[in-house]
């Protein structure tokens, strides 16, 4: 009687929280074509960051329900710092180079920053759960859920609808579709393109970082944590279509219920489960869900 | 992914012999290859840990300072030098480390390697380059089941008797068990002991029904699905082979859903999360440590030695892990001093080391250790489990329950499975 429900809540749980660790990457792709595989790096950072402060702060006995600020600081500080060293220090240098070569570059961003981490806060895990729990929890029959998860829920709606909103009706949101839509023409019609470029980088490196932060009092904050976060990220904006924010919604929520329905119905096939929805999806949609057609310019 | 490798220091002799003062100013010391993970997400639970365990006998050994039958300097008086490899990057790094301590570093034996993997891909490659190697932590039975060795030893126990004895304290504090569900992690160490655990446990109490196996991807982190299938299914008895970070993540997440105050947990590997304050271990957690060592390790001299001296060095207590390693240490110490006293007092060459070990009887902080199976060349000992109950805010073990070797064990000649599936006679 519980598994139905517990399927569909596990479900929607897990893909909030997948969609957090997978829109700052769709919007980097969307905007700058670039497949940043130091996402997962970030998302390490974000974590960590977090544990720092939220460690220090619950071990000098401070009031704990200030720890939640402090996680959102920690991402949004990690991402700022982050993405503007990143942008402007490497990436920056290398946009007039293949894709191909972006993605390598990323990829070397990723293997360094993943010993940065070691180097600063070692190899033994952080664990922080004081927040995870401090909110209580909500119960159907014998499951109990920590409300913390509406956290993560409330955060991935309100960075979903706010990229929306601010893709749809500001201006500055208006001139960025105008970059996506055609980088060379946005650059003949006057538009800084390299200083949209940075904003979105940075932008895509706090929502990696938040991602982790928020994550953070859930886990255990060891290294290589975001090597699993940047392999599941891909599953979720491949599904949706690369740079899709609403294709990034959909390929959220189809991983997170199918991975959640196989877990309570068929264990035995979870690990399989994600990659075979990926693979049916490419096989009848070979660019996502959500992915716009591109026009030869040749 | 790959990593640099990180070959950290080497201790070097002229240092040691400070310290010693007994051996020879122009002595060639034993040089000793130890490779445990430095980096990734095994470092902080196991290599760390192992890497403190290895470093304190060291220093110890090299001043004369362990207690008999281990007072002399070194290995039969000659001191130890140390090089410390990475256990990180994948099997075929590891090969290539370990190619490269034998034919540029020079070691002369190698002690380490805690993935089955890695065991498993070393093992052919120390034959092929007749090098003595002690692994101190893998756990699959198959190094010595499924082939037969000359060069490989494992001076501590196999994973088998872990879930073995798992079983059996699952029956004996539940004997009214009608029910059970499993959450391992889905490669080799958690398929096998689930193998092992639900075999046993099928062994023991036949009418006993699974609820639901989960098996998470290593280092998936959220577990929050499994917590609640395993919850609506409502089993007895819960067991996981989990361990570090999967580990933390799964008792942080399940601790405020109250799966483990709900459903009594069984931790294999539990031990090494109890030195973290940080993680409430709920009451009733049923906690194993691979074997007699870190808190269940037997009171004794050489016991009292290796904690007092692990706390001086590293300031903290020492993990399973740690004891892990210096059992090998010193069970190959023993070996050698055997083969050099067999030898006349010479130093013994490799062959003689090897013929002294096969079938060796040595002590270790985790108490008595025989090289009983593998021709002699895998170590038997005692398993233990205790249930943990938080005691003025301290971790205490109550229902501490010792099974001897000879029960969990497979005998000689015999593949664990096959054991487990004809009843576990001896």
């Amino acid at each position: 009687m519980l598994m139905l429900p517990a399927a569909i809540i596990d479900g929607i749980m897990y893909a909030a929280w997948l969609f957090l660790v997978a829109v700052g990457l769709t919007l980097i792709y969307g905007v700058m074509k670039i497949l940043n595989l130091a996402h997962g790096a970030f998302y390490t950072l974000g974590a960590y960051v977090a544990a720092t402060f939220v460690g220090f702060w619950l071990a000098g006995d401070y009031n704990p329900y200030y720890s939640y600020l402090l996680l959102l600081l920690a991402g949004v500080i990690g991402g700022l710092v982050l993405g503007v060293l990143v942008e402007r220090g490497i990436l920056r240098r290398f946009y007039k180079e293949d894709q191909v070569v972006l993605l390598l570059v990323t990829y070397a961003i990723f293997l360094i920053l993943e010993d940065v981490v070691k180097m600063i806060w070692g190899v033994e895990p952080y664990v922080i759960s004081q927040p995870y729990g401090l909110l209580g929890s909500f119960n159907i029959g014998l499951l109990y859920y920590p409300n913390y998860n509406f956290v993560i829920l409330g955060a991935a709606i309100l960075s979903g609808v706010g990229l929306a909103l601010f893709l749809k009706l500001t201006r500055p949101g208006k001139l960025l579709r105008v970059v996506i839509h055609d980088r060379e023409i946005s650059m003949a019609l006057g538009i800084n393109v390299q200083r949209y470029f940075l904003v979105t980088f940075v932008a895509g490196s706090i929502l990696a970082a938040l991602g982790g932060a928020l994550t953070a009092p859930t886990i255990s904050v060891a290294p290589e944590i975001g090597v699993e976060v940047i392999v599941l990220a891909f599953a979720v904006i491949v599904i949706g279509g690369l740079g899709s924010l609403p294709g990034a919604a959909l390929g959220a929520l189809i991983v997170g219920l199918v991975r959640s329905f196989a877990v309570h119905y068929f264990p035995e096939v979870e690990l399989f489960s994600i990659y075979a929805v990926m693979a049916v999806v490419l096989i009848v949609r070979p660019m996502g869900l959500f992915a716009a057609a591109e026009p030869r310019k040749i | 992914m790959s990593y640099q490798i990180k070959i950290v220091s080497a201790a070097v002799a002229t240092a040691l012999l400070a310290l010693g003062g007994t051996a020879q100013a122009d002595e060639k010391p034993v040089k000793v290859g130890i490779v445990t993970f430095m980096s990734g997400a095994a470092a902080g639970p196991f290599g760390v840990p192992a890497r403190h365990g290895a470093e304190v006998l060291l220093e110890e050994l090299n001043a004369g300072k362990v207690p008999a039958p281990y007072d002399s300097v070194g290995f039969g008086g000659t001191p130890l030098e140390f090089v410390y490899i990475d256990e990180s990057g994948g099997t075929s790094q590891q090969v290539t480390e370990f190619r490269n301590m034998v034919d540029r570093a020079g070691v002369d034996m190698v002690i380490g390697y805690t993935s089955s993997g890695n065991c498993l891909a070393i093992a052919p490659v120390a034959e092929e380059l007749k090098t003595l190697t002690m692994f101190y932590d893998c756990g699959t039975p198959r190094i010595f089941e499924d082939d037969e060795h000359h060069y490989v030893f494992r001076p501590v126990a196999h994973g088998t008797m872990d879930n073995v004895g798992a079983a059996m304290y699952a029956v004996d504090q539940k004997p009214d068990m009608k029910t059970y569900a499993g959450i391992n992690q889905n490669y080799a160490w958690g398929q096998d002991s689930w193998r092992d655990f639900e075999g046993a446990l099928k062994q023991l109490k036949p009418d006993v029904k699974l609820t639901t196996s989960q098996m998470p991807k290593l280092g998936a982190g959220q577990y929050n699905a499994e917590i609640s299938a395993i919850m609506a299914s409502n089993p007895d008895i819960l067991h996981s082979s989990f361990y570090g970070g999967d580990l933390e993540g799964l008792i942080v997440q399940a601790q405020p859903r109250g799966m483990m105050e709900h459903v009594p947990t069984i931790l294999t590997t539990g031990e090494t999360i109890t030195h973290d304050n940080k993680i409430k271990i709920p009451d009733g957690t049923i906690i194993g440590a691979r074997g007699p060592h870190g808190v269940f390790a037997p009171d004794s001299e050489l016991n009292t030695w290796f904690r007092n001296a692990y706390q001086d060095q590293i300031k903290g207590d020492p993990w399973y892990p740690s004891y892990k390693m210096a059992q090998t240490i010193l069970g190959t110490k023993a070996a050698y001093e055997k083969a050099k006293a067999d030898n006349g007092g010479q130093a013994p060459n490799t062959e003689q080391i090897i013929a002294a070990f096969e079938g060796l009887t040595f002590v270790a902080p985790s108490g008595e250790v025989k090289m009983a199976l593998g021709n002699g060349h895998q170590a038997v000992q005692e398993v233990v489990y205790g249930t943990a109950r938080n005691v003025d805010g301290k971790l205490t073990f109550e229902n501490v329950k010792r099974y001897p070797s000879e029960v969990v064990t497979p005998p000689e000649g015999v593949k664990s499975e096959d054991w487990i599936k004809n009843g576990m006679k001896h």
